[in-house]
């Protein structure tokens, strides 16, 4: 058998026992071995059962991807790990805060605000503060048409993500 | 029901007891203290008291590999936790079951810089299977009883309990074992049934089969061994095992290559090289197994049992890879050979195994033998004839050429009866381990195969093996080099050997003589046989000094880079073949 050898981006949706430790215990297992992390958001998702829900965005060979998902679930405190690139129709979203700042391309950032959906959520005289909603490449291209207009600072969420269609986890 | 309350320490003593462990390996400091104040009132745990930290942890090593228990190591905050880190990464890479209580400054005081902190578990975290912070007293019995179980199921590691002081001395519950059940953690032990039929259906049909077996039939349990000696002989295929398979199969069995690898045998090389189906059990594609990866049994189909789903397709990818424990899975495929009738290519596989006597007749262990300085291998082989006839000895080693030859030249018949530090390599390793070892088999002839370098790193244990009197043997082959490291150089680095020769070795007769051991030395191969002999029958501990031939390398030898058909078989065949540039950066 052999590989083929070029990346691909994989959302990997990995259910943990909230405990201490946990986060470190999947960003050093990612670090340690060399893998990729693009993204990687985490919350408590079922407080009543302690457990939290890790979102993560990778790349790598067929091969590495296996890999990853592989040792995740060695992990003891892990109790699912779900490919959600491979497992069917699924939902991204990314959520940024983008400040403008000065006052030559007001009206132009508002006006791009408005075609991607974007909401202000700060002004004052001399900024905006947008909150964004979608995809990271929505989020990026939104990003870089604010640019020229007086970008000054971001905050992004990282990828959320959840499968289409009645199944949970 | 409600359980009763006790000290955290007490706890601790309870929930060994309850877990059937009888021997554990640790040293005190304040931050444990109250642990073994406890252990101090009670007498059906003994503790062994170490010299160092270090010794604890490839003590409990050597005493779970050999006995299939669960090793337990007690230790200190701060260096105490430290020290142990080598043995816990050896533990781990070996797949050793270990479970290390470390004592921790109070919970109010982490965090602090406090005397003999140490963030243990952040440290431990990627040299541990799992490990635990406990911050409660409530808590501490059932995450004492989950170590346990995560320890040795599924694929065995070490695990680690960080134990701040205050909740050894607080009062919580105590949860018997029967009571905990982890939730989350089960590991999948029964084999697929449809992968296992079409894995059974390939080797019926192979034509140059081979079984490539490791020690994860040793972690198995000794039935797994019994199962594929028995699969072995019901197929006629021929059979390899890596260094931490050593005594899966019989190494008198006629089917048996020999160990395969960078110092492997050259028929167990070339067979591998040379076969269509590899059957893989319990064995990992070791880089000092597979060689150059693009270059591995190319024309070979592959199969993979392993209970660790992240062992299969991480170094080569197979064509079947079946998940669990290699005892059930052997049993399952017996049962599926028998049943649908089944059978070997008989023609096939006699060619295939003439073609094997050919190459086993290249006698690739051969070595110059001389009247006038003792050959390494020699001085192995001779201590196998002399002691093979008794059931009951154990063999460790430390990390070296001596490690090699041991591999090569021992034969060993049954599991659990070799110990070796494969996937780390840890010099020092081999005489805790030992101690480790005649503890839980008091008669038996236990001998660390050593060299002078490696038995360096952990002398100290000496002083523990006097204390326990323990009639461990240290058989070291002493050739005044780091020969390891010193073939290397020879081989890569133009013979420039820089800090790999030891001036001012201990005179380690004397050496034994001041631990209350007794030393011997041979100097010349007429000495051998009767230094050999005199150590097997003194019933206290010995240090045997055997000085061999320095100049001495270990082969067949895969040079890094190479391929499992580009083997060195000895000092003659360097000049050939130089050494790639992308072998020059493997280790
Ligand atoms: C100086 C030096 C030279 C070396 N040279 C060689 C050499 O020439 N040849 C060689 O073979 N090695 C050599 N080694 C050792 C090598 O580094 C590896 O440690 C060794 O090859 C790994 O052995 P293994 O594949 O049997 O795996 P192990 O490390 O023993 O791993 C066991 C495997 O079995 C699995 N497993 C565990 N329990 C079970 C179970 N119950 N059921 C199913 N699967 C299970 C595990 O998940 C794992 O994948 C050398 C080491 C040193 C220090
Ligand atoms: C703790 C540790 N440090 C360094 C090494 C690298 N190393 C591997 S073998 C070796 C030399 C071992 O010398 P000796 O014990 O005399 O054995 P010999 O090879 O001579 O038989 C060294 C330094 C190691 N394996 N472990
Ligand atoms: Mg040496």
């Amino acid at each position: 058998m052999s590989a083929p050898n070029n990346n691909q981006r994989h959302t990997i949706a990995v259910l943990v026992d909230n405990e201490p430790g946990v986060l470190a215990r999947v960003v050093g297992l990612f670090s340690g071995r060399g893998y990729n992390i693009e993204s990687l958001t985490v919350a408590e998702t079922k407080p009543e059962a302690g457990v939290s829900r890790i979102t993560i965005v990778t790349s790598g060979t067929i091969q590495i991807i296996e890999q990853i998902k592989n040792q995740l679930r060695r992990l003891v405190p892990v109790h699912t790990v779900s490919d959600l690139t491979i497992e069917g129709p699924h939902v991204e979203r990314e959520l940024a805060l983008v400040k403008v700042s000065g006052t030559a391309g007001r009206v132009e950032s508002l006006r791009i605000a408005d075609i991607f959906r974007a909401r202000v959520v700060d002004s004052t005289n001399e900024s905006f503060v947008f909150e964004i909603v979608g995809r990271p490449d929505k989020l990026e291209a939104f990003i870089k048409l604010m640019k020229p207009l007086g970008l000054v600072d971001v905050a992004r969420t990282g990828v959320v993500a959840i499968a289409r269609g009645p199944q949970a986890l | 029901m409600a359980y009763e309350e006790m000290t955290g320490a007490k706890i601790l003593v309870q929930a060994l007891i309850d877990q059937g462990i009888t021997d554990v390996f640790g040293y005190p400091g304040g931050a444990i203290l109250p642990v073994y104040d406890e252990l101090f009132q009670q007498n059906q745990i003994r503790h062994v008291l170490v010299r160092q930290e270090g010794g604890a942890v490839h003590g409990a090593e050597g005493y779970a590999r050999s006995t299939g228990k669960v090793g337990v190591v007690i230790v200190t905050s701060g260096p105490g936790s430290t020290n142990a880190v080598t043995g816990l990464a050896d533990a781990l890479m070996d797949s050793i079951p270990i479970v290390c209580f470390c004592g921790q400054v109070p919970t109010h005081l982490i965090g602090n810089d406090a005397f003999q902190e140490c963030d243990t578990t952040g440290i431990t975290r990627p040299c541990t299977k799992h490990n635990y912070l406990v911050k409660s007293t409530k808590d501490l019995a059932r995450t004492i009883h989950e170590a346990f179980y995560v320890a040795r199921s599924g694929r065995p590691g070490p695990v680690l309990i960080d134990l701040p002081k205050d909740v050894s001395l607080g009062l919580g519950p105590y949860i018997p074992p029967a009571d905990v059940v982890h939730k989350t953690y089960q590991p999948r032990v029964e084999g697929d049934r449809a992968l296992i039929e079409q894995a059974v259906a390939m080797m019926a049909e192979a034509k140059r089969p081979i079984f490539y077996c490791g020690g994860g039939v040793i972690n198995s349990g000794p039935r797994a061994s019994e199962l594929l000696t028995q699969f072995v002989n019901m197929t006629g295929f021929p059979v390899t095992l890596t260094l931490m398979g050593l005594g899966a199969v019989p190494a008198s069995h006629p089917q048996f290559l020999g160990m395969l690898g960078m110092h492997g045998t050259y028929e167990a090389n070339l067979a591998m090289h040379g076969s269509d189906l590899i059957i893989a059990i319990g064995s990992r594609f070791d880089d000092r197994v597979t060689g150059r990866l693009n270059a591995f049994a190319p024309n070979a189909k592959k199969i993979h049992i392993d209970i660790d789903p992240s062992s299969i397709n991480k170094n080569v990818l197979v064509d079947i890879g079946i998940v669990g424990d290699v005892t059930r899975v052997l049993e399952a495929m017996i049962e599926v050979w028998k049943a649908r009738g089944y059978k070997a290519d008989a023609a096939a596989i006699a060619d295939w195994r003439r073609q094997i006597e050919e190459w086993k007749g290249r006698n690739c262990l051969a070595y110059r033998h001389s009247d006038e300085i003792i050959k390494p291998q020699h001085a192995i082989k001779r201590l196998y004839e002399l002691t093979k006839h008794r059931e009951d000895v154990f063999i460790t080693t430390e990390v070296g050429q001596h490690q090699m030859w041991a591999a090569q030249f021992y034969g060993f018949e049954k599991p659990n009866h070799w110990m070796t530090s494969g996937g780390l390599g840890t010099m020092g390793y081999g005489l805790p381990a030992a101690m480790g070892v005649q503890l839980a088999h008091p008669d038996a002839l236990v001998i660390d195969i050593a060299g002078e370098a490696s038995i360096m790193m952990n002398i100290q244990e000496m002083s523990t093996i006097n204390q326990y009197r323990l009639p461990v043997k240290v058989f070291i082959l002493n050739n005044e080099y780091m020969g390891m490291v010193r073939q290397w150089q020879e081989l890569l680095h133009g013979g420039r050997y820089s800090q790999s020769y030891m001036s001012s070795l201990p005179d380690f007769v004397k050496l034994a003589d001041a631990f209350g051991a007794v030393g011997l030395r041979a100097e010349k191969p007429s000495e051998l046989d009767d230094v050999i002999k005199e150590m097997i029958s003194i019933d206290r501990t010995v240090i045997a000094d055997i000085r061999v031939d320095k100049a001495e390398n270990c082969f067949p030898m895969i040079p890094s880079g190479a391929a499992h058909n580009e083997m060195l078989l000895g000092p003659q065949d360097k000049a050939e073949q130089p050494i790639s540039e992308e072998g020059m950066v493997l280790v």
